[in-house]
């Protein structure tokens, strides 16, 4: 069942992912101001914050689509720092959208195999000629992105578009297009946003279940509940800035924390 | 209990066979499409009394905008670019052939014919679109829809206008004879062997099928021309059900997305636009060999821009779609418009109207005004059939599916803010 059917290449205490002094700004803005942070391998790590904190910002930045102002990101020891968005995919970073961005006009299946593209080795020839070994490989990935689909729970959507499958299930798809792609770091940005509490719990077991296929995940939540029950430890950002890092009980007593969520309120 | 005889279950699985095959439009539309070229000849030599030569012809110059509408299907309705000069495609491979298969090098600074075959120029011909396809888009593929539309209009008129420059008396050399034209192209040849027992022989459906001689026929290039859009049919349709099919899809619908499940945006629309040229290069080679000339004024902007015409109202991504719309269009221009000023006067004198005909003060004549009307015309056919069939005559099923719906229009999102 294990969608990468690969075992960890790295010690489990192993750092992941190392973020050293990242800051990126635009123009005048500082989105992401001197962030460092380290996710070791296995833990569920949560990245929370009032609205225009910052967190996608930095998501967007550690996969490529931003260049950081300064500062470097490295990813199981290889520095990654601006690297094109499909080669940070290729190295492992898989990644989901808080505005969810599917293949609309795709069906499911075909959405996740856009994720194993690049783990596919026919060559333009085999496409053009549907060679043998295209064709085997073209078996190969159905029925993996089948396993995939069936991994998230949504198999029997496979040959629907996905802009026609259900709201819970379009987050599922970007799940299983996302591990479609192999990583060894999941970013998952506010999977349960605009879920009721019901799916907002599958959805929760789903990412737990991901972790236990060896994958690192980092995540973007609104919801406290949500993330003091599921992360490992949590940074808390605010206006750029990193306020707090530790565990759940910690960051939640945290006077900053608590200032930064019940300020912004009151 | 008695067992169903074989013969009945036979029948039976014949006619599932048959009804699922006639459930998918596409198949019933190729199945169509085969048969019709295949007894095209033969109907046309029968209905005009063994005249049908001209008939044939003129089949067989449609079935160069097939392949173009083919090519450009990959570009626009599968990788979702706007090409506005695609004919610039399709004149480099025209000329790439011209060039090699004529006594017109001769009067290049290389003072040297060259005779290449047309089955070798094929390949080169695809292989050198191919290579400008690729020049074009390296710098412009970052560009997004409306801008890139507007430098691929700019190459498509910076091509001929290269090659009217590189006639004699330009300063590197009479490359391409200008606005003459290159002529005399070598026509396609087979070796004896090749070509079969019924060379010259007036068997029946192949009569003149003949590759060995310096003349060649009509009939050679219509069956030239079914084996040209055969492949092209066969490695399109690959193409759209591979890896690289779906990257395109995907860029399509998605370009952030894409490249955040590991597709190198950035080469798979190369490669889109590679392909696509390579296509033209395909059919210019072809046109080339055909026409025997090649000229300058046979690739402006209005040939790029019927090709499009092709693609969208036929259906984009969908190929039987496609090659429906390029004939469709193909005919309309080539046959009914120009045939339409005289089927009107006869129409008018066999309704007794006849007095329509003769031209009196401002009134030229029922022919003649048709005459002038004749893009006007064609301007409302184009306008009825895109506000009946907005997503085109045979779309793929999710152009339809889109245009059902209805798509919100998409922001312009750019994968790297520009910062300097």
């Amino acid at each position: 069942m294990a969608p990468t059917g690969k075992a960890p290449s790295h010690p489990p205490d192993a750092v992941v992912l190392q973020l050293d002094h990242v800051t990126k700004r635009f123009g005048g803005l500082t989105a992401v101001n001197d962030v460092s942070l380290q996710i070791r391998q296995g833990e569920i790590f949560a990245l929370i914050g009032p609205n225009g904190a910052g967190k996608t910002t930095l998501f967007n930045t550690v996969t490529g689509m931003y260049k950081p102002t300064s500062g470097t990101i490295v990813f199981q020891g290889k520095d990654i720092t601006g690297l094109k968005p499909y080669r940070v995919a290729g190295l492992g970073i898989g990644r989901t959208f808080q505005q969810i961005r599917l293949f609309s006009y795709m069906s499911a299946i075909d959405n996740v195999k856009v994720g194993e593209h690049h783990r596919m080795r026919a060559k333009l020839w085999d496409s053009l000629l549907k060679t043998p070994r295209a064709r085997r490989e073209e078996r190969e990935v159905q029925a993996q992105s089948m396993e995939l689909l069936k991994f998230v729970g949504i198999e029997a959507q496979a040959y629907n578009y996905a802009r026609n499958l259900p709201y819970g299930h379009q987050r599922r798809l970007e799940i299983a297009r996302a591990l479609a792609t192999n990583p060894r770091l999941l970013l998952l940005d506010e999977p349960a946003a605009g879920a009721n509490p019901q799916e907002k719990r599958e959805l929760m077991a789903l990412v737990e279940r991901v972790r236990e296929q060896g994958i690192t995940i980092l995540l973007i939540e609104h919801d406290m509940k949500v993330v003091m029950g599921i992360s490992d430890r949590i940074l808390v950002l605010d206006y750029g800035e990193k306020i707090a890092e530790g565990k759940p009980q910690e960051v939640r007593t945290n006077r900053r924390v608590i200032e930064a969520y019940l300020g912004k309120s009151a | 209990m008695r067992p169903l005889s074989g013969r009945t279950l036979k029948t039976d699985a014949a006619m599932r066979w048959a009804g699922n095959w006639f459930n998918d439009r596409n198949r019933t539309l190729f199945t169509l499409l085969i048969i019709g070229a295949l007894v095209f000849p033969a109907v046309a030599d029968v209905t005009t009394g063994g005249e049908g030569n001209h008939l044939i012809n003129t089949a067989a110059d449609a079935g160069v905008f097939v392949l173009l509408a083919l090519g450009l299907n990959v570009v626009v309705g599968f990788a979702g670019l706007l090409d506005l000069g695609y004919a610039a495609f399709f004149a480099i491979g025209a000329y790439t052939y011209g060039m090699f298969a004529s006594g017109q090098l001769l009067a290049s600074p290389l003072h040297h014919e060259f005779h290449i075959p047309f089955w070798v120029m094929l390949f080169v011909g695809v292989g050198v679109a191919a290579c400008f396809g690729v020049i074009l888009g390296a710098p412009t593929l970052r560009l997004r829809g409306d801008y890139l539309a507007i430098v691929t209009l700019g190459f498509g008129e910076i091509v001929p206008l290269v090659v009217q420059y590189l006639g004699a008396g330009s300063p590197i050399g009479n490359w391409t004879s200008g606005v003459n034209g290159i002529g005399a192209i070598d026509p396609p040849k087979l070796p004896y062997f090749l070509t079969g027992p019924w060379v010259g022989a007036p068997i029946g459906l192949v009569k003149n099928f003949d590759f060995t001689g310096s003349v060649a026929y009509p009939m050679d290039f219509y069956a030239l021309m079914l084996v040209l859009v055969a492949i092209c049919v066969v490695l399109a349709t690959n193409l759209y059900n591979s890896r690289l099919g779906r990257a395109w899809m995907a860029v399509r619908e998605d370009e952030v997305a894409a490249a955040a499940s590991g597709v190198n945006t950035v080469a798979v629309k190369l490669l889109a636009f590679a392909i696509g040229a390579s296509f033209a290069g395909f059919a210019g080679c072809y046109y080339g060999a055909k026409l025997s000339l090649v000229s300058a004024d046979n690739f402006h902007f209005i040939v790029s821009v019927t090709i499009l015409i092709m693609v969208v109202l036929g259906g984009m991504g969908n190929i039987p779609g496609v090659i429906v719309g390029a004939l469709l269009i193909y005919v309309t221009q080539f046959f009914v418009l120009t045939n339409l000023p005289d089927w009107t006067q006869a129409l008018a004198n066999a309704v007794g109207l006849s007095g329509l005909n003769q031209s009196h003060g401002d009134w030229v004549g029922l022919r003649n005004e048709v005459q002038r009307l004749n893009y006007l015309i064609f301007g409302l056919i184009l306008v009825i059939v895109m506000v009946l069939r907005p997503q085109g005559l045979f779309p793929s099923r999710i152009r339809e599916q889109e245009l059902e719906k209805g798509t919100e229009e998409q922001a312009v999102f750019d994968l790297r803010e520009d910062e300097t």
